[in-house]
C-alpha cells in the first residue's frame, strides 16, 4: 500500500512541477514587410529609413510614433508601397510623430485612408504619390494625404488619384502649405477643413467631383479661417460624385471648381478655373449639406461663409451643366434652357444676426470682383427668388499675410 | 494506518507540491529594458505539464465587460514587485508602479468533439473550460498570443509574443502576425477569418492614452471594469478588494462605492448600462476627448453625455465610405439608418470600427448596439 502511495504521490510531484521548456525561436517575419515594420518600430529620433526602388507588395498597414524620422524612397514612380488585398488597416501608413517628413515614393491601394498623420508638428510630404488604380470608385480609401491635428505642415509635390472622398485633405490644423501638387480624380481635390492659416498655390486640381474645398465642419474642437487659394489650375472637374452618402463631400455637386463652405476668411485669387460644368467657384453654407439639425449640431457651430474674398482669377467655361436636378431646373429658370450660371453661384444664407440694412459687417462680407456675374440662388426659401444682382459684393477684404513655415522644412 | 488518513496525505502532499510549484518556476523577472525573445522568460505565464499555470504573485482578473478579439477567450494577469502598490483613481486607469507587468493571453476553446488541428477553434461564450484559479488546461484549449503590458521607467511599453505550434511556449513578435483561424459554432458552422496579432506600433493604436505625449496605458485595470466578483482559488472575492486585500492596490473605497459598468452580457442589467458598457470598452479608448478618435467629435466613452456627443443626429466628420450612406452615427429608433451598427457589422479595414483588433463581426455586440439604438427617443430634424 504504501509503495502504492508514494507511487501516487511522486506521479502527482511529477506532473504537478515537472518543467517543459521548448527551445523554438520564432524566425520572426523576414519579408520586405516585417522588415519595414521592424524599421517603424526601431527608428530614434533622426532616423532615416530608406526604402529603394521596388514594387511592394503589402497586407498589414504601417505605423510610426517616433519623432524625427524620415522616410524616402526612390521615386514616387519607382518606390511603390501597394496594399491591394489588405488584411489589416485601416490606412496604409499611420503616424502619429512630430517632425516627420517622407518623400518619393507611392502608396497604392489601401482599403482606408493611404497616409494619416494625426497629431504632429512640422509635418513634410513631399513627392508621395498615392493612387488607387482601378479610377474612382466607392470603395476606394477615403483620403489620400491626411494630416489631421498637425501644426507646420508641408504638402508639395505630390499626387493624388482616387480618393472617395478627399485626395489631399489637411484637417484641424494650423500654420499650412499645401503646393505644387496634382489631383485627380477624387471626390475632393484638395480640401482644407477646421484649419486655420493655409496657402493653397501652385496646384493642379482636374477630373475631380469639386477640385478644391475649404470647409468648416460642426462639433470639432477648432474652427477654421484664414485660408488663400491662389495660382491653382482648376479645370474641368466633373467626374460624379462617388462619395458614400454622409460624408461631408457628398454634399459637393460635380463641376465644382474652388468650392467654401461655412469658412470664414477665405481669399481665393489669381486662379486659372476652366470648364467645371456646376459652377467656378461655390460659396455655401452647411446649411446647403442636408445635415444640418439642431440636436445633431453643436449650438455655437457657425455655419455662415464670412469674409470671403474673390478677385483676380482668370476664368472660363464651367456652369454649363450643373449637377442634380435642383440646380439644373434653377439654371434654366434663371438663363434658359441654353444658359449657364455664372462664374459664382452663392447659397444665399447670410448670418442674419449680423445683418445691418440687409448686409453683412464689413469684415464679414463676401467681394467678389473680375468674374461675369454671381448668382444667390437663395437657398434659405427654397431657391424660390434667385438674385443676379452682384451689388453687394462690390467691396474689399484685408488681404491675408502669406503663411510662413516655422522652422522651415528641410527638403 | 487507516486508508482516509493516507488519502488525506496524499492531497496535504499534492497540495504543497502544487504551491511549491511556484517556487519551482522562478520568480517574477522584471525587464528594466529590451525585449527577451520568450515569453517564459518573464516568468509570469508559463506551460508546464500541460496547464498554463500563473506564478506566484500573479493575480488573474477579468472585466465586466471585455473588449471583443474575434471570440477569443481571455487569461489576464497582474504583478507587481514586492512593496510598491498601485493608486486607485475613480475613473482613469490606476497608476500602476514601476515594475508592474499585466498580462493578457488570447486563446480559444478547442471545439467540441474535434481532434486538435492547427487552425480550428471553438466560437462560444461557454468558460467553463477557462482558467478557474488552477490553471488552464491545454488540452482544452488553443493558445494563440499573450500581450504583455510593462511599466518600466519611462512608462508602459507594450510587447506581443505568439505562442508556438507545441503550444510550450510563446515568442516574441514585436510585427505582429496573422494566422488563418477558422471559428467553429456548436452546430458546425464556420467561419474562416484572419487572426491578427497587432505589432508593437499598433498596440499603441488602442493604448496610447495621449497623442501628444505617445504614452501608453492599460485599458482594461480601471475602477469601473474591474468592479465585480472573481473564482479566485480560494472563493469568490470582488477584484478590487481583492487587489487591496493583496497589497496590489491603495486608496481604493468600499465597492460599493466605486463605479461599475455592467456586463454586456447581464440580462438583469438595463439595456443602456449594457450597451454604454459596451461602447466604453471597444470604443472608449480612441473616442474620448484625449483619444486617437477626438478628430472626429464622437466620444463614446461611459463619462459622455447621450447627446450629439455620443453620436445622436450628429453628421460624421471623416467616416469616408464608413457612412454607408446613411447621415448621422444615430438615428434614434432606427439602427439601420445608422452609421454607428454600419461600422461594428463591417470586418472591411476602412469601413470597420473599431478599426483593428477584430477581422469577424461580434454579431451578439451588434444586435446589443441595434437594440439599444432601437430604444433611443426623439429624431434628427434637418434644418435649411
Amino acid at each position: 500500500m504504501r509503495k502504492i502511495c508514494t507511487l501516487i504521490a511522486t506521479a502527482l510531484l511529477l506532473a504537478a512541477c515537472g518543467h517543459q521548456q521548448s527551445a523554438t525561436q520564432s524566425q520572426g517575419d523576414v519579408s520586405f514587410e516585417g522588415q519595414l515594420e521592424q524599421q517603424l518600430l526601431d527608428a530614434k529620433p533622426g532616423s532615416v529609413i530608406d526604402i529603394p526602388a521596388g514594387h511592394y507588395s503589402l497586407k498589414r498597414g504601417l505605423s510610426l510614433r517616433t519623432n524625427g524620422v524620415t522616410i524616402r524612397g526612390a521615386g514616387m514612380d519607382k518606390t511603390v508601397l501597394s496594399f491591394r488585398g489588405q488584411v489589416v488597416g485601416p490606412e496604409g501608413l499611420l503616424v502619429n510623430a512630430d517632425d516627420f517628413t517622407i518623400e518619393n515614393l507611392a502608396i497604392e491601394d489601401t482599403m482606408g485612408d493611404a497616409l494619416k498623420i494625426n497629431q504632429g508638428r512640422n509635418i513634410t510630404i513631399h513627392g508621395v504619390r498615392i493612387a488607387w488604380t482601378d479610377g474612382p470608385k466607392t470603395t476606394n480609401g477615403a483620403y489620400g494625404l491626411y494630416p489631421v491635428k498637425t501644426q507646420n505642415v508641408l504638402v508639395e509635390d505630390s499626387v493624388v488619384i482616387g480618393a472617395s472622398d478627399a485626395g489631399i485633405y489637411v484637417g484641424q490644423s494650423n500654420n499650412i502649405v499645401v503646393r505644387r501638387n496634382r489631383a485627380e480624380q477624387n471626390v475632393a481635390g484638395i480640401e482644407i477643413e477646421n484649419s486655420v492659416n493655409a496657402d493653397v498655390y501652385d496646384n493642379t486640381t482636374t477630373k475631380n467631383t469639386g477640385g478644391i474645398l475649404v470647409f468648416n465642419m460642426p462639433n470639432l474642437s477648432l474652427a477654421g479661417h484664414s485660408t488663400r487659394v491662389f495660382h491653382n489650375k482648376v479645370y474641368a472637374n466633373n467626374t460624379g460624385n462617388f462619395a458614400k452618402k454622409g460624408a461631408a463631400v457628398a454634399s459637393v455637386p460635380a463641376g465644382s471648381g474652388i468650392v467654401v463652405n461655412s469658412n470664414d476668411k477665405v481669399e481665393i485669387f489669381d486662379n486659372d478655373i476652366a470648364d467645371n460644368q456646376t459652377a467656378s467657384i461655390i460659396i455655401s453654407s452647411y446649411f446647403s449639406t442636408n445635415y444640418y439639425n439642431t440636436s445633431g449640431v453643436a449650438a455655437d457651430y457657425n455655419p455662415y461663409p464670412k469674409g470671403i474674398y474673390v478677385y483676380g482669377n482668370r476664368i472660363t467655361g464651367g456652369g454649363d451643366s450643373p449637377d442634380g436636378l435642383k440646380l439644373k431646373t434653377l439654371k434654366a429658370a434663371v438663363y434658359g434652357l441654353t444658359g449657364k450660371f455664372p462664374d459664382v453661384v452663392w447659397d444665399g444664407y447670410a448670418d442674419p444676426k449680423d445683418l445691418v440694412n440687409g448686409l453683412s459687417p464689413p469684415d464679414d462680407r463676401i467681394c467678389i470682383q473680375d468674374v461675369n456675374g454671381v448668382l444667390d440662388i437663395d437657398g434659405p426659401h427654397s431657391y424660390k427668388n434667385p438674385s443676379t444682382d452682384t451689388k453687394a459684393y462690390q467691396c474689399t477684404l484685408p488681404k491675408l499675410p502669406p503663411v510662413v513655415l516655422n522652422p522651415e522644412p528641410k527638403v | 494506518m487507516p486508508m482516509k488518513m493516507w488519502i488525506r496525505g496524499l492531497l496535504l502532499l499534492a497540495l504543497l507540491c502544487l504551491s511549491a510549484c511556484h517556487h519551482g518556476m522562478d520568480p517574477v523577472a522584471f525587464h528594466a529594458d529590451g525585449y527577451p525573445p520568450r515569453l517564459s522568460d518573464w516568468h509570469v505565464v508559463e506551460a508546464r505539464d500541460g496547464v498554463l499555470q500563473l506564478n506566484q504573485g500573479v493575480m488573474p482578473y477579468e472585466l465586466n465587460t471585455p473588449l471583443f478579439t474575434d471570440y477569443a477567450h481571455k487569461l489576464r494577469t497582474i504583478w507587481m514587485p514586492k512593496g510598491v502598490s498601485a493608486r486607485y483613481n475613480p475613473t482613469d486607469t490606476f497608476d500602476f508602479p514601476v515594475g508592474t507587468i499585466i498580462s493578457k493571453t488570447f486563446f480559444y476553446p478547442l471545439p467540441k468533439g474535434e481532434a486538435r488541428n492547427a487552425t480550428d477553434i471553438a466560437r462560444t461564450y461557454d468558460t467553463s473550460r477557462d482558467f478557474s484559479g488552477q490553471g488552464l488546461n491545454l488540452a482544452n484549449v488553443h493558445l494563440v498570443e499573450t500581450r504583455l503590458l510593462v511599466r518600466r521607467a519611462n512608462g508602459w511599453v507594450a510587447i506581443p509574443y505568439v505562442w508556438n505550434a507545441e503550444q510550450t511556449d510563446a515568442m516574441l513578435a514585436r510585427t505582429g502576425d496573422v494566422q488563418a483561424l477558422t471559428l467553429v459554432s456548436d452546430d458546425g458552422a464556420r467561419e474562416n477569418f484572419n487572426y491578427v496579432v497587432p505589432d508593437q506600433s499598433q498596440c499603441a493604436s488602442c493604448h496610447a492614452h495621449d497623442l501628444t505625449t505617445h504614452a501608453l496605458q492599460p485599458i482594461g485595470p480601471k475602477a469601473r471594469h474591474l468592479n465585480r466578483d472573481y473564482r479566485y482559488a480560494d472563493g469568490d472575492e470582488n477584484e478590487l478588494a481583492h487587489l487591496v486585500r493583496v497589497g496590489y492596490l491603495t486608496g481604493a473605497p468600499d465597492p460599493a462605492d466605486a463605479p461599475r459598468n455592467a456586463n454586456w452580457m447581464d440580462s438583469h442589467a438595463s439595456l443602456d448600462a449594457r450597451a454604454r458598457a459596451y461602447l466604453d470598452i471597444n470604443c472608449g479608448h480612441c473616442h474620448n476627448p484625449k483619444g486617437a478618435a477626438n478628430t472626429t467629435g464622437l466620444t463614446l466613452d461611459i463619462t459622455t453625455a447621450e447627446d450629439r456627443h455620443i453620436g445622436i443626429c450628429k453628421p460624421p466628420t471623416a467616416a469616408g465610405q464608413g457612412t454607408g450612406d446613411h447621415l448621422f452615427d444615430i438615428v434614434p429608433g432606427h439602427p439601420d439608418d445608422s452609421i454607428l451598427p454600419y461600422r461594428l457589422s463591417s470586418a472591411v479595414p476602412g469601413t470597420m470600427m473599431p478599426e483593428l483588433g477584430r477581422s469577424t463581426v461580434h454579431q451578439e455586440g451588434v444586435a446589443l448596439i441595434e437594440a439599444w439604438i432601437a430604444s433611443l427617443p426623439g429624431q434628427c430634424v434637418v434644418i435649411h
